[in-house]
């Protein structure tokens, strides 16, 4: 079998706080495959965010990454130079975030912020027509209409939907292998959001380009992803083709999320809940992070972490009965 | 087609009088612009709806669509630039005093940031009890019995008065802020976004939370959020704004299955859901 394109061993991140040192991530396993678009989903505080930008070592100040490696198309990036690390962001790895109005420079023109990326990213030196084509043609490619006009405007003339448009056809300078798209439609009104979704679809599939798209929205997710992760408190509980997932989730915690879900259906039920909370840094519980607020705990499941059980199929669960878990658990919420 | 109260009264199965009314209700906001230039911005335009008793009325639509306006008109958080706001029959646009402090007490809202709606020096014990010092006067052993009923409906220990808002979590918070609305026994709850600064595993508890309170205490709910699946889940009508205007009403099961207007149709097949993949996402798989 091929490599993968991304593949992250044991990740561990620990946050340095006045002496003391909390594990913010604790131990994840993910795999992207060339050209897979790989959804990375979890509530807030799980490590979905702080996971991608240890991919580009972007992670703040506070955090520092103690274990494991980051291996992206052969590379093992825990062991590149500064300087290596600054050609691989924004080329071969681009990243996009939720909030696309704050990442672009009010006082230029969002011609000149993309021309200078194009300028940047090319391998020969271009001239300003060959940069302003470049510009053009990406444009296009993100379907913004007149782009001749709209190279021209200042980022507060864009609405989020096209500002996000603009973050894509930036990253997509640099002809990236692997995109981060961190929540890239969470502050998008569901139309634009929907319109995103097919645009990064499109792009991604058009190019080849493979898409880590980190979101806590699993109907999006269910869109675009091909396959998808799990994480709860600092680790992986489960991956699973996208189907696969969500037809026969096999993780307690995955279990309950989709039936937590509110969706748009005629018949109205009860939405079963998750009780408590997800653990903070302070109170993680010993052995399985979920056993607190599972329905299925066993005394054995404070004990230690679980493995990532192959359940078939490239199907992990990170839980000791998984496999032997009731399916469709509407009486046991 | 024009919307008015009197038109619009699907899924009420005897609809009786309407609790809270609004008629021909807009709102100008005048917007700065430079040198002078400003042009106004009309949030709400021309807005006539009832809701009654009971009933848990949803309004969506996107961003800039008009719904937290009109709730915040309704509340008389905002003064409308023309027609009538209706209470219990009541006109109650241009109450003041003492009168619309009576009035608040009947309405009350809960806003979408738990984190920012609580006094973060106040315990929680403070929090909830000042309304009902203010407003009815209650102390001692009464003002204690009062705030644990309050704490035990919305499922918070009553060992947690005495803690201050930061040591709670979002949807512990969402709680308190609920106690403290339904501290004064409204009739009518303005929630706006309830539960979009939630994650999905607490919004569901929230949610549950807020339709067990309807059942029990009969209240009336005006429900603003963009989120469709979870209106769905909440309210019995929907109304869908937009661009200030309100497009249509109607039950949420026609939203579901057949909306008249074309644009809630548009909003209704853009909501992402697990197991169905969008149309403009189909279209693309077939291509």
């Amino acid at each position: 079998m091929e490599e993968p394109l991304l593949s992250i061993q044991n990740l561990r991140v620990q946050l340095q706080q006045n002496h003391s040192t909390a594990e913010v991530i604790r131990g994840v396993e993910l795999e992207v495959n060339k050209g897979e678009i790989v959804g990375l989903v979890g509530e807030s505080g799980s490590g979905k965010t702080m996971t991608a930008l240890s991919v580009l070592q972007l992670l703040p100040p506070s955090l520092q990454i103690s274990a494991g490696t980051i291996k992206f198309n052969g590379l093992d990036l825990l062991k590149l130079s500064r300087k290596e690390l600054q050609g691989l962001r924004g080329g071969s790895v681009a990243m996009i975030f939720q909030d696309p109005l704050r990442h672009l420079n009010p006082v230029f023109t969002v011609g000149q912020q993309l021309e200078a990326v194009i300028s940047a990213h090319s391998a020969e030196k271009l001239t300003k027509k060959q940069v302003r084509e470049k510009a053009i043609e990406l444009f296009n490619q993100v379907k913004i209409n007149d782009p001749e006009r709209r190279l021209r405007s200042y980022p507060h003339q864009f609405s989020g939907g096209m500002a996000q448009r603009v973050m894509i056809a930036m990253a997509l300078s640099g002809s990236p292998k692997l995109l981060l798209a961190d929540e890239p439609t969470a502050a998008l009104d569901v139309t634009v959001q929907a319109e995103i979704l097919r645009l990064l679809k499109n792009i991604a599939r058009e190019r080849g380009m493979a898409v880590l798209f980190i979101s806590h929205n699993l109907g999006a997710v269910w869109q675009l992803c091909d396959r998808v992760c799990v994480m709860y408190a600092g680790q992986v509980v489960e991956t699973a083709a996208t189907h696969k997932l969500i037809e026969q989730p096999e993780h307690p915690y995955t279990q309950a999320l989709l039936e937590a879900l509110p969706r748009l259906e005629l018949k109205r039920k009860e939405l079963a809940s998750i009780p408590g909370t997800m653990p903070g840094l302070a109170d993680m519980p010993e052995g399985c992070a979920f056993h607190t607020r599972c329905a299925y705990a066993l005394p054995e499941c404070r004990l230690a972490i679980p493995e990532l059980l192959e359940m078939g199929g490239g199907h992990l669960a990170r839980c000791i009965r998984a496999g032997n878990l009731p399916q469709n658990t509407e009486s046991a919420a | 087609m024009t919307i008015t109260a009197e038109s619009v009264k699907p899924g009420i199965p005897e609809a009786g009088k309407p609790l809270i009314e609004a008629r021909d209700l807009v709102k100008r906001f005048r917007a700065g612009g430079s040198f002078g230039h400003g042009h106004d911005v009309i949030a709400v335009k021309n807005v006539s709806l009832a809701v009654y008793p009971g009933e848990a009325f949803g309004l969506v639509g996107e961003s800039g669509s008009g719904k937290t306006t009109l709730g915040r008109l309704l509340l008389r958080l905002e003064e409308p630039t023309s027609g009538q706001i209706l209470y219990d029959d009541k006109d109650i646009t241009h109450l003041r005093g003492s009168e619309l402090r009576q009035l608040r007490s009947a309405i009350q809202i809960v806003f979408q940031d738990p984190y920012q709606a609580l006094n973060p020096w106040m315990t929680i014990r403070q929090a909830i009890s000042e309304p009902l010092k203010l407003f009815r006067g209650l102390k001692g052993a009464e003002l204690d019995r009062e705030l644990a009923n309050l704490l035990e409906m919305v499922g918070l220990p009553v060992s947690s008065q005495k803690r201050l808002p930061r040591e709670f979590s979002g949807g512990q918070r969402q709680r308190i802020c609920l106690a403290r609305a339904l501290a004064l026994k409204p009739s009518l709850l303005v929630l706006d976004e309830p539960t979009s600064a939630l994650d999905v595993s607490v919004q569901a508890q929230i949610i549950n939370l807020l339709r067990e309170l309807q059942r029990e205490l009969n209240l009336t709910y005006v429900f603003i959020s963009h989120d469709l699946a979870v209106v769905g889940q909440v309210c019995d009508r929907v109304g869908i704004m937009r661009y200030g205007e309100l497009l249509e009403i109607t039950t949420r099961d026609q939203f579901i299955t057949n909306p008249a207007n074309a644009y809630s149709r548009t909003l209704r097949d853009a909501v992402p859901e697990v197991g169905k993949l969008l149309p403009l996402m189909q279209a693309q798989e077939e291509a």
